[in-house]
Protein backbone atom coordinates (compact mmCIF):
# COMPACT_ATOMS: atom_id res chain seq x y z
CA UNK A 1 0.00 0.00 0.00
CA UNK A 2 1.25 3.47 -0.91
CA UNK A 3 -0.05 6.49 0.99
CA UNK A 4 0.60 9.93 -0.42
CA UNK A 5 -0.32 12.91 1.76
CA UNK A 6 -0.15 16.59 0.79
CA UNK A 7 2.92 15.89 -1.32
CA UNK A 8 4.33 19.13 -2.71
CA UNK A 9 7.37 19.76 -4.86
CA UNK A 10 8.58 23.03 -6.25
CA UNK A 11 11.29 23.52 -8.87
CA UNK A 12 12.27 27.15 -8.64
CA UNK A 13 8.99 29.00 -9.01
CA UNK A 14 7.20 26.12 -10.74
CA UNK A 15 4.91 24.01 -8.62
CA UNK A 16 5.45 20.53 -10.06
CA UNK A 17 3.39 18.65 -7.49
CA UNK A 18 0.76 20.53 -5.53
CA UNK A 19 -0.52 19.08 -2.25
CA UNK A 20 -1.22 15.68 -3.78
CA UNK A 21 -2.96 13.06 -1.63
CA UNK A 22 -4.09 9.58 -2.65
CA UNK A 23 -3.72 5.91 -1.78
CA UNK A 24 -2.59 3.00 -3.92
CA UNK A 25 -4.30 -0.10 -2.56
CA UNK A 26 -3.16 -3.69 -2.70
CA UNK A 27 -4.81 -6.25 -4.95
CA UNK A 28 -5.46 -3.96 -7.87
CA UNK A 29 -3.80 -1.94 -10.60
CA UNK A 30 -4.09 1.78 -9.99
CA UNK A 31 -3.58 3.89 -13.07
CA UNK A 32 -1.79 7.21 -12.70
CA UNK A 33 -2.96 9.48 -15.48
CA UNK A 34 -2.14 12.95 -16.58
CA UNK A 35 -0.95 14.87 -19.61
CA UNK A 36 2.77 15.14 -20.32
CA UNK A 37 4.44 17.35 -17.77
CA UNK A 38 1.63 17.02 -15.24
CA UNK A 39 3.93 15.78 -12.48
CA UNK A 40 3.56 11.99 -12.71
CA UNK A 41 7.26 11.20 -12.84
CA UNK A 42 8.03 13.76 -10.15
CA UNK A 43 5.42 12.17 -7.90
CA UNK A 44 6.99 8.76 -8.46
CA UNK A 45 10.45 10.12 -7.65
CA UNK A 46 9.09 11.71 -4.48
CA UNK A 47 7.52 8.41 -3.41
CA UNK A 48 10.88 6.69 -3.92
CA UNK A 49 12.77 9.35 -2.01
CA UNK A 50 14.88 10.26 -5.04
CA UNK A 51 13.67 13.84 -4.80
CA UNK A 52 12.91 15.49 -1.48
CA UNK A 53 9.40 16.95 -1.15
CA UNK A 54 8.96 20.57 -0.04
CA UNK A 55 5.95 19.49 2.00
CA UNK A 56 3.92 16.38 2.74
CA UNK A 57 5.10 12.81 2.59
CA UNK A 58 4.70 9.43 0.97
CA UNK A 59 4.72 6.11 2.78
CA UNK A 60 5.06 2.55 1.56
CA UNK A 61 3.66 -0.06 3.91
CA UNK A 62 3.60 2.63 6.60
CA UNK A 63 7.22 3.74 6.21
CA UNK A 64 8.98 6.46 4.32
CA UNK A 65 10.98 4.94 1.47
CA UNK A 66 14.31 5.83 3.04
CA UNK A 67 13.31 3.92 6.20
CA UNK A 68 12.58 0.67 4.35
CA UNK A 69 14.68 -2.21 5.63
CA UNK A 70 15.08 -4.04 2.31
CA UNK A 71 13.80 -1.54 -0.23
CA UNK A 72 13.82 -3.83 -3.26
CA UNK A 73 11.89 -6.49 -1.36
CA UNK A 74 9.29 -3.97 -0.23
CA UNK A 75 8.81 -1.89 -3.37
CA UNK A 76 9.90 -2.36 -6.97
CA UNK A 77 10.14 0.56 -9.34
CA UNK A 78 10.62 1.24 -13.02
CA UNK A 79 11.27 4.94 -13.49
CA UNK A 80 13.06 5.29 -16.79
CA UNK A 81 13.99 2.69 -19.34
CA UNK A 82 17.73 3.19 -19.19
CA UNK A 83 18.58 3.38 -15.50
CA UNK A 84 21.67 1.24 -15.97
CA UNK A 85 25.30 1.61 -17.05
CA UNK A 86 25.52 0.87 -20.79
CA UNK A 87 28.81 -0.99 -20.40
CA UNK A 88 27.48 -3.55 -17.94
CA UNK A 89 25.47 -6.61 -18.95
CA UNK A 90 21.85 -7.00 -17.92
CA UNK A 91 22.88 -9.97 -15.81
CA UNK A 92 25.61 -8.04 -13.98
CA UNK A 93 23.27 -5.08 -13.45
CA UNK A 94 20.66 -7.27 -11.80
CA UNK A 95 23.26 -9.22 -9.83
CA UNK A 96 24.58 -5.98 -8.32
CA UNK A 97 21.09 -4.84 -7.36
CA UNK A 98 20.28 -8.28 -5.92
CA UNK A 99 23.43 -8.21 -3.78
CA UNK A 100 22.46 -4.85 -2.30
CA UNK A 101 19.29 -6.27 -0.80
CA UNK A 102 20.52 -9.76 0.06
CA UNK A 103 18.49 -11.32 -2.77
CA UNK A 104 19.54 -14.77 -3.93
CA UNK A 105 21.52 -14.88 -7.21
CA UNK A 106 19.13 -17.46 -8.62
CA UNK A 107 16.41 -14.81 -8.60
CA UNK A 108 18.37 -12.89 -11.25
CA UNK A 109 17.96 -15.71 -13.78
CA UNK A 110 14.33 -16.11 -12.74
CA UNK A 111 13.41 -12.51 -13.51
CA UNK A 112 15.48 -12.50 -16.71
CA UNK A 113 13.44 -15.51 -17.86
CA UNK A 114 10.22 -13.85 -16.73
CA UNK A 115 10.78 -10.74 -18.84
CA UNK A 116 12.19 -12.68 -21.80
CA UNK A 117 15.72 -11.31 -21.61
CA UNK A 118 17.58 -14.55 -20.85
CA UNK A 119 19.04 -14.64 -24.37
CA UNK A 120 20.46 -11.11 -24.21
CA UNK A 121 21.49 -11.16 -20.55
CA UNK A 122 25.25 -11.28 -21.18
CA UNK A 123 25.36 -8.54 -23.81
CA UNK A 124 26.37 -5.00 -22.94
CA UNK A 125 23.12 -3.42 -21.80
CA UNK A 126 23.84 -0.33 -23.89
CA UNK A 127 23.15 -2.45 -26.98
CA UNK A 128 19.60 -3.27 -25.89
CA UNK A 129 16.71 -1.76 -27.83
CA UNK A 130 14.31 0.53 -25.96
CA UNK A 131 11.84 -2.33 -25.60
CA UNK A 132 14.53 -4.64 -24.23
CA UNK A 133 15.76 -1.90 -21.90
CA UNK A 134 12.21 -1.50 -20.65
CA UNK A 135 12.08 -5.23 -19.93
CA UNK A 136 15.33 -4.99 -18.01
CA UNK A 137 13.81 -2.19 -15.93
CA UNK A 138 10.78 -4.39 -15.23
CA UNK A 139 13.09 -7.26 -14.27
CA UNK A 140 14.83 -4.94 -11.79
CA UNK A 141 11.47 -3.90 -10.32
CA UNK A 142 10.47 -7.54 -9.84
CA UNK A 143 13.84 -8.64 -8.45
CA UNK A 144 12.87 -8.46 -4.79
CA UNK A 145 9.40 -9.97 -5.39
CA UNK A 146 7.91 -6.85 -3.74
CA UNK A 147 4.31 -6.34 -2.59
CA UNK A 148 4.31 -2.82 -4.08
CA UNK A 149 5.20 -1.92 -7.67
CA UNK A 150 5.59 1.51 -9.23
CA UNK A 151 6.00 1.71 -12.98
CA UNK A 152 6.41 4.95 -14.90
CA UNK A 153 5.14 4.56 -18.48
CA UNK A 154 6.06 0.85 -18.68
CA UNK A 155 4.63 0.31 -22.17
CA UNK A 156 7.00 2.87 -23.72
CA UNK A 157 9.03 1.23 -26.46
CA UNK A 158 7.26 -2.13 -26.24
CA UNK A 159 5.87 -3.74 -29.37
CA UNK A 160 2.22 -4.91 -29.46
CA UNK A 161 3.17 -8.35 -28.18
CA UNK A 162 5.19 -6.73 -25.40
CA UNK A 163 2.29 -4.46 -24.47
CA UNK A 164 -0.01 -7.46 -24.29
CA UNK A 165 2.54 -9.29 -22.18
CA UNK A 166 3.00 -6.49 -19.65
CA UNK A 167 -0.74 -5.99 -19.34
CA UNK A 168 -1.17 -9.64 -18.38
CA UNK A 169 1.85 -9.53 -16.11
CA UNK A 170 0.69 -6.47 -14.16
CA UNK A 171 -2.85 -7.79 -13.81
CA UNK A 172 -1.57 -11.12 -12.51
CA UNK A 173 0.77 -9.34 -10.05
CA UNK A 174 -2.21 -7.35 -8.75
CA UNK A 175 -4.20 -10.57 -8.61
CA UNK A 176 -1.58 -11.96 -6.23
CA UNK A 177 -2.45 -9.15 -3.82
CA UNK A 178 0.20 -6.60 -4.77
CA UNK A 179 -0.37 -2.87 -5.03
CA UNK A 180 0.47 -1.95 -8.62
CA UNK A 181 0.81 1.72 -9.54
CA UNK A 182 1.22 2.43 -13.26
CA UNK A 183 1.54 5.83 -14.86
CA UNK A 184 0.62 6.65 -18.42
CA UNK A 185 -0.44 9.57 -20.52
CA UNK A 186 -2.54 7.21 -22.63
CA UNK A 187 -6.03 6.75 -21.26
CA UNK A 188 -6.73 3.94 -23.74
CA UNK A 189 -3.82 1.94 -22.37
CA UNK A 190 -4.78 2.45 -18.75
CA UNK A 191 -8.43 1.63 -19.41
CA UNK A 192 -7.42 -1.92 -20.38
CA UNK A 193 -5.27 -2.36 -17.32
CA UNK A 194 -6.40 -0.46 -14.25
CA UNK A 195 -9.38 -0.75 -11.97
CA UNK A 196 -8.71 2.47 -10.16
CA UNK A 197 -7.51 5.82 -11.46
CA UNK A 198 -5.61 8.72 -10.00
CA UNK A 199 -5.73 11.63 -12.44
CA UNK A 200 -3.55 14.72 -12.09
CA UNK A 201 -3.05 17.90 -14.07
CA UNK A 202 -0.48 20.59 -13.36
CA UNK A 203 0.55 18.71 -10.25
CA UNK A 204 -2.90 18.75 -8.69
CA UNK A 205 -5.31 15.91 -8.07
CA UNK A 206 -8.17 15.97 -10.56
CA UNK A 207 -9.75 12.62 -9.82
CA UNK A 208 -9.33 9.64 -7.54
CA UNK A 209 -11.95 7.22 -8.72
CA UNK A 210 -12.71 3.86 -10.29
CA UNK A 211 -12.46 3.45 -14.04
CA UNK A 212 -16.13 2.52 -14.24
CA UNK A 213 -17.20 5.61 -12.39
CA UNK A 214 -15.12 8.00 -14.44
CA UNK A 215 -16.43 6.65 -17.74
CA UNK A 216 -20.02 6.69 -16.47
CA UNK A 217 -20.19 10.47 -16.62
CA UNK A 218 -19.12 10.80 -20.25
CA UNK A 219 -19.67 9.10 -23.58
CA UNK A 220 -16.22 7.53 -23.38
CA UNK A 221 -13.38 7.26 -20.96
CA UNK A 222 -11.20 9.26 -23.28
CA UNK A 223 -13.68 12.08 -23.36
CA UNK A 224 -13.97 12.00 -19.59
CA UNK A 225 -10.18 12.26 -19.34
CA UNK A 226 -10.01 15.16 -21.77
CA UNK A 227 -12.73 16.99 -19.91
CA UNK A 228 -10.81 16.56 -16.69
CA UNK A 229 -7.38 17.52 -17.87
CA UNK A 230 -8.07 19.79 -20.80
CA UNK A 231 -10.39 22.30 -19.22
CA UNK A 232 -8.79 21.84 -15.81
CA UNK A 233 -12.29 21.17 -14.56
CA UNK A 234 -12.25 20.32 -10.94
CA UNK A 235 -13.45 16.90 -10.07
CA UNK A 236 -14.10 15.21 -6.80
CA UNK A 237 -14.04 11.43 -6.66
CA UNK A 238 -17.28 10.65 -4.85
CA UNK A 239 -16.61 6.97 -4.44
CA UNK A 240 -13.49 7.47 -2.37
CA UNK A 241 -15.05 10.12 -0.16
CA UNK A 242 -11.98 12.17 -0.77
CA UNK A 243 -12.28 15.25 1.35
CA UNK A 244 -9.93 17.71 -0.27
CA UNK A 245 -11.78 20.24 -2.34
CA UNK A 246 -10.10 21.12 -5.54
CA UNK A 247 -12.36 24.00 -6.41
CA UNK A 248 -10.92 27.41 -7.03
CA UNK A 249 -8.57 28.85 -9.53
CA UNK A 250 -5.16 27.52 -10.37
CA UNK A 251 -2.51 29.20 -8.31
CA UNK A 252 -1.63 32.20 -10.42
CA UNK A 253 1.96 32.32 -11.44
CA UNK A 254 3.19 35.49 -13.01
CA UNK A 255 6.73 36.40 -13.78
CA UNK A 256 8.04 39.60 -12.28
CA UNK A 257 7.84 42.44 -14.73
CA UNK A 258 5.71 40.62 -17.28
CA UNK A 259 2.46 42.23 -18.22
CA UNK B 1 -0.97 -9.14 1.12
CA UNK B 2 0.21 -10.52 4.43
CA UNK B 3 1.67 -13.52 2.65
CA UNK B 4 3.64 -11.18 0.44
CA UNK B 5 5.02 -8.92 3.13
CA UNK B 6 5.85 -11.93 5.30
CA UNK B 7 8.73 -12.84 3.01
CA UNK B 8 10.88 -9.86 3.89
CA UNK B 9 13.67 -11.23 6.10
CA UNK B 10 14.61 -9.79 9.48
CA UNK B 11 17.17 -7.03 9.86
CA UNK B 12 18.02 -4.51 7.18
CA UNK B 13 20.67 -3.80 4.58
CA UNK B 14 24.08 -2.85 5.91
CA UNK B 15 27.52 -1.85 4.67
CA UNK B 16 28.28 -5.45 3.72
CA UNK B 17 25.42 -5.70 1.21
CA UNK B 18 26.13 -2.26 -0.26
CA UNK B 19 29.83 -3.06 -0.60
CA UNK B 20 28.97 -6.29 -2.43
CA UNK B 21 26.82 -4.34 -4.86
CA UNK B 22 29.60 -1.83 -5.48
CA UNK B 23 32.19 -4.56 -5.98
CA UNK B 24 30.01 -6.29 -8.57
CA UNK B 25 29.44 -2.95 -10.32
CA UNK B 26 33.15 -2.20 -10.39
CA UNK B 27 34.38 -5.55 -11.64
CA UNK B 28 31.70 -6.02 -14.30
CA UNK B 29 32.88 -3.01 -16.30
CA UNK B 30 35.60 -3.70 -18.81
CA UNK B 31 36.83 -0.11 -18.53
CA UNK B 32 37.83 -0.74 -14.90
CA UNK B 33 40.29 -3.45 -15.88
CA UNK B 34 41.67 -1.48 -18.80
CA UNK B 35 42.30 1.55 -16.63
CA UNK B 36 44.01 -0.53 -13.95
CA UNK B 37 46.17 -2.44 -16.43
CA UNK B 38 47.31 0.79 -18.10
CA UNK B 39 47.95 2.33 -14.68
CA UNK B 40 50.32 -0.46 -13.71
CA UNK B 41 51.96 -0.79 -17.13
CA UNK B 42 52.38 3.00 -17.51
CA UNK B 43 54.20 3.23 -14.20
CA UNK B 44 56.60 0.46 -15.13
CA UNK B 45 57.34 1.92 -18.57
CA UNK B 46 58.02 5.36 -17.17
CA UNK B 47 60.22 3.90 -14.42
CA UNK B 48 62.28 2.03 -17.03
CA UNK B 49 62.71 5.25 -19.02
CA UNK B 50 63.86 7.07 -15.89
CA UNK B 51 66.18 4.23 -14.94
CA UNK B 52 67.83 4.17 -18.36
CA UNK B 53 68.39 7.92 -18.29
CA UNK B 54 69.67 8.27 -14.75
CA UNK B 55 73.28 9.42 -14.64
CA UNK B 56 73.74 11.01 -11.24
CA UNK B 57 74.75 8.57 -8.51
CA UNK B 58 74.00 11.00 -5.72
CA UNK B 59 70.30 11.37 -6.61
CA UNK B 60 67.53 9.77 -4.57
CA UNK B 61 67.25 6.87 -7.00
CA UNK B 62 64.18 5.32 -5.39
CA UNK B 63 62.42 8.66 -5.56
CA UNK B 64 63.41 9.01 -9.21
CA UNK B 65 62.00 5.72 -10.43
CA UNK B 66 58.85 6.16 -8.37
CA UNK B 67 58.10 9.27 -10.44
CA UNK B 68 56.68 6.58 -12.75
CA UNK B 69 53.54 6.60 -10.62
CA UNK B 70 52.50 10.06 -11.85
CA UNK B 71 50.66 9.07 -15.10
CA UNK B 72 48.99 6.21 -13.25
CA UNK B 73 47.73 8.62 -10.61
CA UNK B 74 45.93 10.54 -13.31
CA UNK B 75 44.25 7.37 -14.58
CA UNK B 76 43.16 6.12 -11.20
CA UNK B 77 41.89 9.59 -10.28
CA UNK B 78 39.82 9.62 -13.47
CA UNK B 79 38.55 6.13 -12.67
CA UNK B 80 37.47 7.44 -9.25
CA UNK B 81 35.61 10.29 -10.92
CA UNK B 82 33.90 7.86 -13.31
CA UNK B 83 32.76 5.53 -10.51
CA UNK B 84 30.50 8.35 -9.36
CA UNK B 85 29.73 10.40 -12.48
CA UNK B 86 28.68 7.48 -14.67
CA UNK B 87 25.97 6.73 -12.10
CA UNK B 88 24.56 10.17 -12.81
CA UNK B 89 25.13 10.33 -16.56
CA UNK B 90 23.65 6.87 -17.20
CA UNK B 91 20.65 7.17 -14.87
CA UNK B 92 21.98 4.22 -12.86
CA UNK B 93 21.97 6.42 -9.75
CA UNK B 94 18.17 6.10 -9.59
CA UNK B 95 18.34 2.31 -9.60
CA UNK B 96 21.15 2.45 -7.04
CA UNK B 97 19.32 4.82 -4.70
CA UNK B 98 16.09 2.85 -5.03
CA UNK B 99 18.05 -0.17 -3.79
CA UNK B 100 20.00 1.79 -1.15
CA UNK B 101 18.19 4.96 -0.06
CA UNK B 102 20.70 5.71 2.72
CA UNK B 103 23.04 7.86 0.67
CA UNK B 104 25.94 8.33 3.10
CA UNK B 105 26.14 4.54 3.45
CA UNK B 106 26.20 4.24 -0.34
CA UNK B 107 29.10 6.67 -0.73
CA UNK B 108 30.96 5.03 2.16
CA UNK B 109 30.63 1.63 0.48
CA UNK B 110 31.74 3.05 -2.87
CA UNK B 111 34.77 4.66 -1.21
CA UNK B 112 35.55 1.49 0.73
CA UNK B 113 35.39 -0.82 -2.27
CA UNK B 114 37.06 1.48 -4.78
CA UNK B 115 39.64 2.62 -2.23
CA UNK B 116 40.59 -0.98 -1.38
CA UNK B 117 40.93 -1.86 -5.04
CA UNK B 118 42.96 1.28 -5.81
CA UNK B 119 45.24 0.51 -2.87
CA UNK B 120 45.85 -3.07 -3.98
CA UNK B 121 46.51 -2.06 -7.58
CA UNK B 122 48.52 0.97 -6.47
CA UNK B 123 50.84 -1.11 -4.29
CA UNK B 124 51.33 -3.60 -7.11
CA UNK B 125 52.04 -0.76 -9.55
CA UNK B 126 54.49 0.94 -7.19
CA UNK B 127 56.49 -2.24 -6.59
CA UNK B 128 56.39 -3.03 -10.30
CA UNK B 129 57.68 0.47 -11.12
CA UNK B 130 60.44 0.18 -8.51
CA UNK B 131 61.72 -3.16 -9.74
CA UNK B 132 61.35 -2.24 -13.41
CA UNK B 133 63.21 1.04 -12.92
CA UNK B 134 65.83 -0.63 -10.76
CA UNK B 135 66.56 -3.21 -13.45
CA UNK B 136 67.04 -0.47 -16.02
CA UNK B 137 69.83 1.45 -14.30
CA UNK B 138 72.96 1.80 -16.39
CA UNK B 139 76.09 3.96 -16.12
CA UNK B 140 77.47 1.78 -13.34
CA UNK B 141 74.82 2.92 -10.88
CA UNK B 142 74.22 0.51 -8.05
CA UNK B 143 70.48 0.15 -7.76
CA UNK B 144 68.73 0.74 -4.43
CA UNK B 145 67.43 -2.31 -2.59
CA UNK B 146 64.40 -2.79 -0.38
CA UNK B 147 66.57 -3.14 2.71
CA UNK B 148 68.07 0.33 2.43
CA UNK B 149 66.58 2.91 4.79
CA UNK B 150 63.37 4.51 3.59
CA UNK B 151 63.10 2.54 0.36
CA UNK B 152 60.33 0.15 1.34
CA UNK B 153 58.41 2.99 2.99
CA UNK B 154 58.70 5.13 -0.14
CA UNK B 155 57.29 2.34 -2.33
CA UNK B 156 54.44 1.54 0.05
CA UNK B 157 53.47 5.21 0.33
CA UNK B 158 53.65 5.62 -3.46
CA UNK B 159 51.12 2.77 -3.66
CA UNK B 160 48.94 4.46 -1.06
CA UNK B 161 48.96 7.66 -3.08
CA UNK B 162 47.06 5.87 -5.87
CA UNK B 163 44.33 5.04 -3.38
CA UNK B 164 44.15 8.61 -2.06
CA UNK B 165 44.08 10.28 -5.49
CA UNK B 166 41.44 7.73 -6.55
CA UNK B 167 39.31 8.66 -3.53
CA UNK B 168 39.86 12.36 -4.23
CA UNK B 169 38.51 11.69 -7.74
CA UNK B 170 35.52 9.83 -6.30
CA UNK B 171 34.77 12.75 -3.98
CA UNK B 172 35.08 15.26 -6.81
CA UNK B 173 32.77 13.10 -8.91
CA UNK B 174 30.18 13.16 -6.12
CA UNK B 175 30.48 16.94 -5.83
CA UNK B 176 30.48 17.83 -9.53
CA UNK B 177 28.52 14.89 -11.05
CA UNK B 178 29.54 15.75 -14.64
CA UNK B 179 32.39 13.62 -15.96
CA UNK B 180 34.25 16.21 -18.01
CA UNK B 181 34.01 18.97 -15.40
CA UNK B 182 35.06 16.67 -12.56
CA UNK B 183 38.05 15.37 -14.51
CA UNK B 184 39.05 18.93 -15.39
CA UNK B 185 38.99 19.93 -11.72
CA UNK B 186 40.94 16.82 -10.73
CA UNK B 187 43.64 17.36 -13.33
CA UNK B 188 43.85 21.07 -12.61
CA UNK B 189 43.94 20.55 -8.85
CA UNK B 190 46.44 17.73 -8.76
CA UNK B 191 48.71 18.55 -11.68
CA UNK B 192 48.27 21.92 -13.39
CA UNK B 193 47.85 24.22 -10.42
CA UNK B 194 50.78 22.38 -8.90
CA UNK B 195 52.99 23.53 -11.75
CA UNK B 196 51.83 27.15 -11.53
CA UNK B 197 51.89 27.57 -7.77
CA UNK B 198 54.99 25.48 -7.49
CA UNK B 199 56.79 28.05 -9.60
CA UNK B 200 55.18 31.09 -8.04
CA UNK B 201 54.57 30.47 -4.36
CA UNK B 202 57.05 28.21 -2.65
CA UNK B 203 55.27 28.28 0.67
CA UNK B 204 52.18 26.58 -0.73
CA UNK B 205 53.96 24.12 -2.99
CA UNK B 206 54.65 21.69 -0.17
CA UNK B 207 50.91 21.19 0.28
CA UNK B 208 50.06 20.41 -3.35
CA UNK B 209 49.18 16.77 -4.09
CA UNK B 210 51.72 16.27 -6.83
CA UNK B 211 54.55 17.63 -4.65
CA UNK B 212 53.41 15.70 -1.62
CA UNK B 213 53.60 12.51 -3.66
CA UNK B 214 56.81 13.41 -5.47
CA UNK B 215 58.76 14.99 -2.65
CA UNK B 216 57.29 13.74 0.62
CA UNK B 217 55.83 10.26 0.21
CA UNK B 218 58.40 8.83 -2.15
CA UNK B 219 61.52 10.51 -0.74
CA UNK B 220 64.00 8.25 1.00
CA UNK B 221 66.00 11.08 2.51
CA UNK B 222 64.99 14.56 3.63
CA UNK B 223 65.87 17.29 1.18
CA UNK B 224 68.29 19.80 2.57
CA UNK B 225 67.61 23.49 2.30
CA UNK B 226 70.96 24.56 3.67
CA UNK B 227 72.15 27.70 1.97
CA UNK B 228 69.38 27.93 -0.62
CA UNK B 229 67.51 31.23 -0.82
CA UNK B 230 64.37 29.89 -2.44
CA UNK B 231 63.74 26.43 -1.09
CA UNK B 232 60.52 24.56 -0.47
CA UNK B 233 60.34 22.89 2.91
CA UNK B 234 58.58 19.69 1.87
CA UNK B 235 56.50 17.79 4.38
CA UNK B 236 57.78 14.63 5.99
CA UNK B 237 56.39 11.43 4.44
CA UNK B 238 53.85 10.90 7.20
CA UNK B 239 52.77 14.54 7.33
CA UNK B 240 52.38 14.38 3.54
CA UNK B 241 50.26 11.25 3.83
CA UNK B 242 48.07 12.96 6.42
CA UNK B 243 47.53 16.06 4.26
CA UNK B 244 46.73 13.97 1.18
CA UNK B 245 44.29 11.84 3.20
CA UNK B 246 42.69 15.02 4.43
CA UNK B 247 42.11 16.24 0.87
CA UNK B 248 40.40 12.96 -0.06
CA UNK B 249 38.36 12.99 3.16
CA UNK B 250 37.19 16.57 2.65
CA UNK B 251 36.18 15.89 -0.98
CA UNK B 252 34.26 12.76 0.09
CA UNK B 253 32.60 14.56 3.01
CA UNK B 254 31.41 17.44 0.80
CA UNK B 255 30.35 14.94 -1.88
CA UNK B 256 28.40 12.93 0.68
CA UNK B 257 26.74 16.02 2.06
CA UNK B 258 25.68 17.12 -1.43
CA UNK B 259 24.52 13.60 -2.32
CA UNK B 260 22.13 13.71 0.64
CA UNK B 261 20.90 17.20 -0.12
CA UNK B 262 20.45 17.06 -3.88
CA UNK B 263 17.63 15.44 -5.83
CA UNK B 264 18.82 12.41 -7.78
Amino acid sequence: MIEVRDLTKRYGSTLAVDALSFDVRPGMVTGFLGPNGSGKSTTMRLILGLDAPDAGQARIGGRRYRDLRWPLREAGALLEAKAFHPGRSAHAHLRALAASNGIDRRRVDEVLDLVGLAGAARKRAGKLSLGMAQRLGIAAALLGDPPVLLLDEPVNGLDPAGIHWIRDLLRSLAGQGRAVFVSSHLISEIALLAEHLVVIGQGRLLADTSVAELSAGATSLEEAFLQLTGASTDYRGQATGFSRTTSGAWPAYRKEGSS
Amino acid sequence: MSALTGRVPAGHYRFRQVARMEWIKLRTLRSTWWALAITAAGGAVMAVAIGLNTISRSADLTNNVLAGVIPGLLLIGVLGVLVMTTEHTSGMIRATLAAIPRRPLLLAAKAGVFGAMALAVGEAAAFLAFFAGRAAFRHGISAPSLTQPGVLQAIVLAGASYCLIGLLGLGLGAIIRHTAAAIAVLVAGVFVIGMIIGAAAHGLAAYLPVFIIGNSLTATKPQSCAGAAQCVHFLSPWAGLTVLSLYAAVALAIGGWLLVRRDA
